[in-house]
This record gives structure tokens, C-alpha cells and sequence, in this order.
């Protein structure tokens, strides 16, 4: 396995904040992981997901993906990463079908490959038959699901997802999950954040625990586990680690 | 790329369609703006209304003069006169105040022994000049009295009345108070030369105006109300695209599909370059849209048909790069802008503000030295100037080249303001 994401010092500090988002990041994430990014609201897991997906400019530092800068190879790097935001991210006026075969354009995709590529999706994903719905009329948990479809269409060797399963009902969390490792298994390697603890420790085979723009601990769940006393869960390795005061303020 | 570019103008189309208001926006409202702005309009062009302005007349003369000044007025065609209210003569007191209450747009009051001390004056200024050249032996009886003071016809108008009005009112009043009096010392040395004058002198006016037209194909280019409103309007409305552009722009960055596109392997240029094709091809249809209402329906609704002879292509290039600034414009209004309760506002009003300083309303010779300067910088100046040029002053494509230039210059500006912008919002 080699390094497919190389994170060096990495640093963001934003117009006019105090403090730096990320604060001299190096981290690095082998090629065919789950890799779990997790941390309390504020911690700096958004800007560095941003950051490699090319949506914000480090203010310091570097990185690598696939062996390839964003300095000099922005598109390239773009043909090969998937990005699944937060917000879902689509058309609302459009069907599932017309905003997947769009957005699957975007990477390139075109004529049958395109409409296959789609419909295999839909498919597997429990949509088929909702595939010339109108994206309003879906609920949260379909909505997230054709999020999802609509940032893994071109099969991307990285995959970032923001909290894909955030605000969904258990059965379309399962699909997402499953959905998720049937990627993983034929090659993608996965950057995943999440609040939700107990998903991140079955799903993720390594883990980076983020809090005021650092890394706290990483390592496998079950590593993190019994490397803090007392822990039964990750759930308690984050408590331990990033302690109990809220983070509204942040 | 070519894919891309298809793609997105493919979705920006199917957008438009689920969005039946919108559509409404795009193409109907160009229309219903159209129709009601040229009948209103009008009006104005031709030389007689259907509807004639009623004013009030007060004739405290009682003689030649007021009797001719109401004739005058009532052959008009553009006032209807009363002299009556409730059966009873009007006099100044009753007339300044239905008119300063904006009953009525005006009315004239015509003084009292008018006629009669303008005759006096007139025949005392006769024998004064006749005597002067030693007629004094063929001369009537003198008339000469008193010095007789200067009389005022006093015109009160609505305050509400645009300036425009008053004085287009108050200069053909003069004109005609003028050739009475004229006419008035021509009947007095006509008078006081006795009957061997009364063929000599010709009293119609030796100077005389005509104007000249622009020719085209040997026919006179006359401008009409619909020569003149259609490009204005036309422009308008073209402009207008301003509105629903930056409202989809807001709407994909709040929706989060922007975010998502600047994460996908193409260009800000193909994504804007998508919305700008489509939206192009929305202003070409809506302005044959509007030249198709104005040649086909005008004439059903008493208007004059839109004349648009050997000229569409060029209209046609004129309504493509006007399309493009205002297209350039709605890109970057919608980058900067945050939310649609900016984009919305801002684009409408913009809009109007460049309109009057373009000269959809006022034209540009009329304004202000300053308002002139910033309507020389305005797109729809250019591109009012340009439809002008094609429709009235029958121009080639030479002619009207450096305004097209402008018009394109002017969204390669605003596009690159907005991709600037764009690029700077990521190092944030």
C-alpha cells in the first residue's frame, strides 16, 4: 500500500480570524483505507476536506494526492477524487436521472457509459424507480442517497464524504454504508468525517482524531480504544481527548 | 470540453423549464412591456390623439382676439375646451382652482378689453409708422389715446404636470397669440391704406420648414412610435435577463451545486460559459419575440407596424451583443451577490438606472452635462444607439461596430470581474 494522500505541515488561518482552522497538519493516508476524520464542531475537519478537494488554498504547507499538486495539476487530480458535500448539492427542480447524467458529465462521462454508470447506481441504491422523480419530492435519506451517487459516477480512486449520512433514517444509512465499503473493496480509498462515532468505528479502518485545527490521535479504532484507559468505545476516546466543554463559541 | 459545455447549457435549459414563473418572466412580461409602453407612447407621436385634453377657458375679452385664440385651440385636435361648469361661465377663481386641485391640466384666461387695446395699440403703432414715411394726408382719423398697458393671457396649470407638457403647451399658445397679433397689424395698414392695399399684402408666412428624412430604398425612413419604442423596450427587456441570471447563480450557490462543480473537472469559464449560451439564445428568442408582436399584432391593436426592411440581421447582431453585456452584467451581479434578496433588488433596480441613463426615457441630449457623461459609459446607451442606428438612421454594420465593440468589451469585463472574484473567494 503506498501513500495515496500526503499532507505536510498544512496550515489555513482565515481572513480575519484569530485563530489558525488548521495548524500545521502532517498526516498521511494509504491508498485503499477508510480513513476517518473526526472531531467536535470547529475542530477543522471541513477546511481540510475544502482544502484537498481544492475549494479553499492552504495558507501554508502541502499536499500530495495520487502523487500529484494541486499547484500544477488541479484538473488532473479532480478527474480522480469524488467529492459528497454536506448539503446535497443538487438540482432540486431536476430528476435524480438529469442531475446524475449532469453531474456525471462533469467528469467526463459520456453516452452509454454515462447512462450506465447511472443506472447501475440507481440501482444499487434502492432508486430506480424514483429516477425520473424530481429531486424535491424525495426525502432526506433519497436525497442523500443520489448526493452520494452523484460524486462516485466516474469511480474516483479518492473519495471525500462530509458526514454523508447526516439527517437520514437507519435504512438509507445502511445503504449508504454498504454502498460505501462495495466502492472501497474495488479500489477507492475513502476520507469520511462524522459525528457519528459508532458508524466511524465499524466503518473506518484508520481514524484521525481533530481538534482546534490538530491532530489528537490516529490509528486504527481499535488502537484508539486501548490506548485510553477505561475507553469501551470511540465515543470515549473522543470524550477523553477533546474533553466535554461545548463548542458553540468556536 | 464541447460535452461539457452542451451538457450545461442542456441543464440550464431543463431548469427553465420546470420553472414556470420564470418562463412567464422570460418571455411574456417582454411582451405585455412592449405592447402597453408603445400604445401608451403613442400618443405622443401622433399629431392627433383620440383623447384630447380638457382645459378650461376663461374669456373675460369678449372679443376678436379670445374668439380666436378658442377657435384656434378647438381646431387643435388636442384640447377639448370648456368655457361652461354647471351651465355658468368659468371665471379665474373657479379655473385656479380646479386646475391647482388637478381636476383639470389647465386653463387659460384671456383678459378683459384684449381684442380692443390690442386694436388701438396696433393702429396707434400704424399711423405712427405711416406718418413717418409722409402718408400722414391718406391716413384714417388717429386713434392714438392713453398709453395702453401690457396685457397677460395667464395659463394655470396642474402642478402634477410634467414640465414637458407645460412647455410644449405654453410655446404653441405663443405661437398662436403671436400670429393673431400679426394678423392683427396687417388688418391695420390694410385699414389705414384704404382698398388699394388689400391685395398686397399676402399674409402667409414666407418662411417655411420642412423636414428633411432619412432616405432608404427611395422612401422617406419616418420614425414613428413603434420605430422608436420597440429598440428601447426591446433593450429593456433584454436587460432584464439581469434578474433571473443572478437569481440562478444565487441559487446554485446556495444550494450547494456550485460548490459541487468546483470540485468536478471543469472550468468556471464552461460552467458560465453555459449559462451564457442559454441565456443568449433566451434573449435572441425573446426579442424576435418582440419584433414578431411588433410587426404582426401592432397593427391589430391601431398601432403603426414595425418596419424592420433588409434589416433584421443587423437588429439581430445588435440584440446578440446586447445580450452579452447584460448577460456579463447578470454573471457578475450573481457572483458577488449572497442571497436572492440582493441579487433581485439590486438587478431591478440596476437595470432602470441604466435604462434612463441610456435613454430609454429622456434622451441623452436632454440630460444634464454630468448624467450625459456616465449615459456615454451606459451599455444601453451603446446598444439603444446601435438599434437606432439600424431602425432610423440606416446605417451598415461598420457604423454600428464600435458599438457592438463596446457592448462586447463590456462583458469580457464583467466576466472577468466575476471569475477574479470568484478565484479570490477561494483563498479566503
Amino acid at each position: 500500500m503506498y501513500p495515496i494522500i500526503e499532507i505536510t505541515a498544512l496550515s489555513k488561518k482565515y481572513k480575519d480570524a484569530e485563530m489558525y482552522s488548521l495548524q500545521n497538519l502532517t498526516l498521511s493516508i494509504n491508498e485503499g483505507e477508510i480513513y476517518g476524520l473526526l472531531g467536535p464542531n470547529g475542530a477543522g475537519k471541513t477546511t481540510l476536506i475544502s482544502m484537498l478537494c481544492g475549494l479553499i488554498k492552504p495558507t501554508s504547507g502541502s499536499f500530495t494526492i495520487h502523487q500529484l499538486s494541486y499547484a500544477s495539476n488541479a484538473f488532473e487530480i479532480k478527474k480522480i477524487i469524488g467529492v459528497v458535500p454536506q448539503e446535497y448539492a443538487l438540482y432540486p427542480t431536476l430528476t435524480a436521472r438529469e442531475n446524475l447524467l449532469y453531474f456525471g458529465s462533469m467528469y467526463g462521462l459520456k453516452s452509454k457509459n454515462l447512462k450506465d454508470a447511472v443506472t447501475d447506481s440507481l440501482k444499487l441504491l434502492g432508486l430506480m424507480k424514483f429516477a425520473d422523480k424530481k429531486i424535491e419530492t424525495f426525502s432526506g435519506g433519497m436525497k442523500r442517497r443520489v448526493n452520494l451517487i452523484a460524486g462516485i459516477l466516474h469511480q474516483p480512486k479518492v473519495l471525500f464524504l462530509d458526514e454523508p449520512t447526516v439527517g437520514v433514517d437507519v435504512q438509507s444509512k445502511n445503504a449508504i454504508i454498504d454502498y460505501l465499503k462495495l466502492l472501497n473493496t474495488k479500489g477507492t480509498t475513502i476520507i469520511y468525517t462524522s459525528h457519528h462515532l459508532s458508524e466511524a468505528q465499524d466503518f473506518c479502518s484508520n481514524i484521525a482524531i481533530l481538534d482546534r485545527g490538530q491532530i489528537y490521535a490516529q490509528g486504527t479504532p481499535s488502537r484508539l480504544i486501548s490506548e485510553v484507559p477505561d475507553a469501551r468505545n470511540l465515543e470515549d476516546v473522543f470524550i477523553s481527548l477533546t474533553g466535554k466543554e461545548l463548542r458553540d463559541d468556536i | 470540453m464541447i460535452y461539457k459545455l452542451l451538457m450545461s447549457v442542456y441543464k440550464e435549459f431543463l431548469l427553465l423549464r420546470r420553472d414556470i414563473g420564470g418562463l412567464v418572466i422570460l418571455f411574456v412580461m417582454p411582451l405585455v412591456l412592449i405592447i402597453t409602453v408603445t400604445l401608451i407612447q403613442d400618443s405622443t407621436f401622433r399629431k392627433v390623439s383620440d383623447a384630447k385634453i380638457p382645459i378650461l377657458f376663461v374669456d373675460e375679452d369678449q372679443g376678436k382676439v379670445a374668439a380666436s385664440v378658442l377657435e384656434n385651440l378647438e381646431k387643435s385636435n388636442y384640447f377639448s375646451v370648456l368655457t361652461k361648469m354647471d351651465g355658468k361661465p368659468i371665471t379665474e377663481a373657479i379655473a385656479q382652482e380646479a386646475v391647482f386641485k388637478g381636476q383639470y391640466q389647465m386653463a387659460i384666461i384671456i383678459p378683459s378689453h384684449l381684442s380692443a387695446d390690442l386694436q388701438v395699440k396696433i393702429e396707434h403703432n400704424v399711423e405712427k409708422i405711416l406718418g413717418s414715411f409722409g402718408l400722414s394726408d391718406t391716413l384714417k382719423k388717429g386713434v392714438l389715446k392713453d398709453p395702453i398697458t401690457q396685457k397677460e393671457v395667464k395659463l394655470y396649470f396642474d402642478p402634477a404636470v410634467q414640465p414637458s407638457f407645460k412647455n410644449a403647451v405654453m410655446s404653441s399658445i405663443d405661437k398662436m397669440i403671436a400670429q393673431i397679433e400679426s394678423k392683427s397689424i396687417y388688418t391695420a395698414f390694410q385699414d389705414q391704406l384704404g382698398d388699394e392695399a388689400s391685395s398686397s399684402f399676402e399674409q402667409k408666412s414666407f418662411i417655411t420648414f420642412k423636414e428633411i428624412m432619412p432616405r432608404a430604398n427611395d422612401k422617406d425612413i419616418v420614425p414613428n412610435s413603434v420605430q422608436h419604442n420597440v429598440p428601447a423596450w426591446s433593450l429593456f427587456a433584454i436587460f432584464f435577463i439581469v434578474i433571473p441570471l443572478s437569481i440562478n447563480i444565487v441559487k446554485e450557490k446556495t444550494q450547494g451545486t456550485f460548490v459541487r462543480l468546483r470540485t468536478n473537472p471543469v472550468s468556471n469559464a464552461i460552467v458560465l460559459g453555459g449559462k451564457t449560451i442559454s441565456y443568449l439564445i433566451i434573449c435572441m428568442i425573446q426579442f424576435y419575440m418582440m419584433i414578431a408582436v411588433a410587426i404582426f399584432l401592432f397593427p391589430h391593436l391601431g398601432l403603426p407596424a414595425l418596419n424592420v426592411d433588409g434589416n433584421i440581421f443587423l437588429l439581430s447582431i445588435v440584440a446578440l451583443f446586447a445580450g452579452f453585456a447584460a448577460i456579463g452584467f447578470g454573471i457578475l451581479l450573481g457572483t458577488v451577490a449572497k442571497t436572492q434578496e440582493q441579487s433581485a433588488p439590486f438587478g431591478a433596480t440596476s437595470v432602470i438606472i441604466l435604462a434612463a441613463l441610456g435613454g430609454v426615457w429622456v434622451p441623452v441630449f436632454a440630460m444634464p452635462k454630468v448624467m450625459q457623461f456616465f449615459a456615454r459609459i451606459s451599455p444601453m446607451n451603446w446598444g439603444l444607439n446601435a438599434f437606432y442606428d439600424v431602425f432610423l438612421r440606416n446605417v451598415g454594420i461598420l457604423d454600428i461596430l464600435p458599438k457592438l465593440g463596446l457592448l462586447f468589451l463590456f462583458f469580457v469585463i464583467t466576466i472577468s470581474i466575476a471569475l477574479m472574484y470568484e478565484k479570490k473567494k477561494r483563498t479566503v
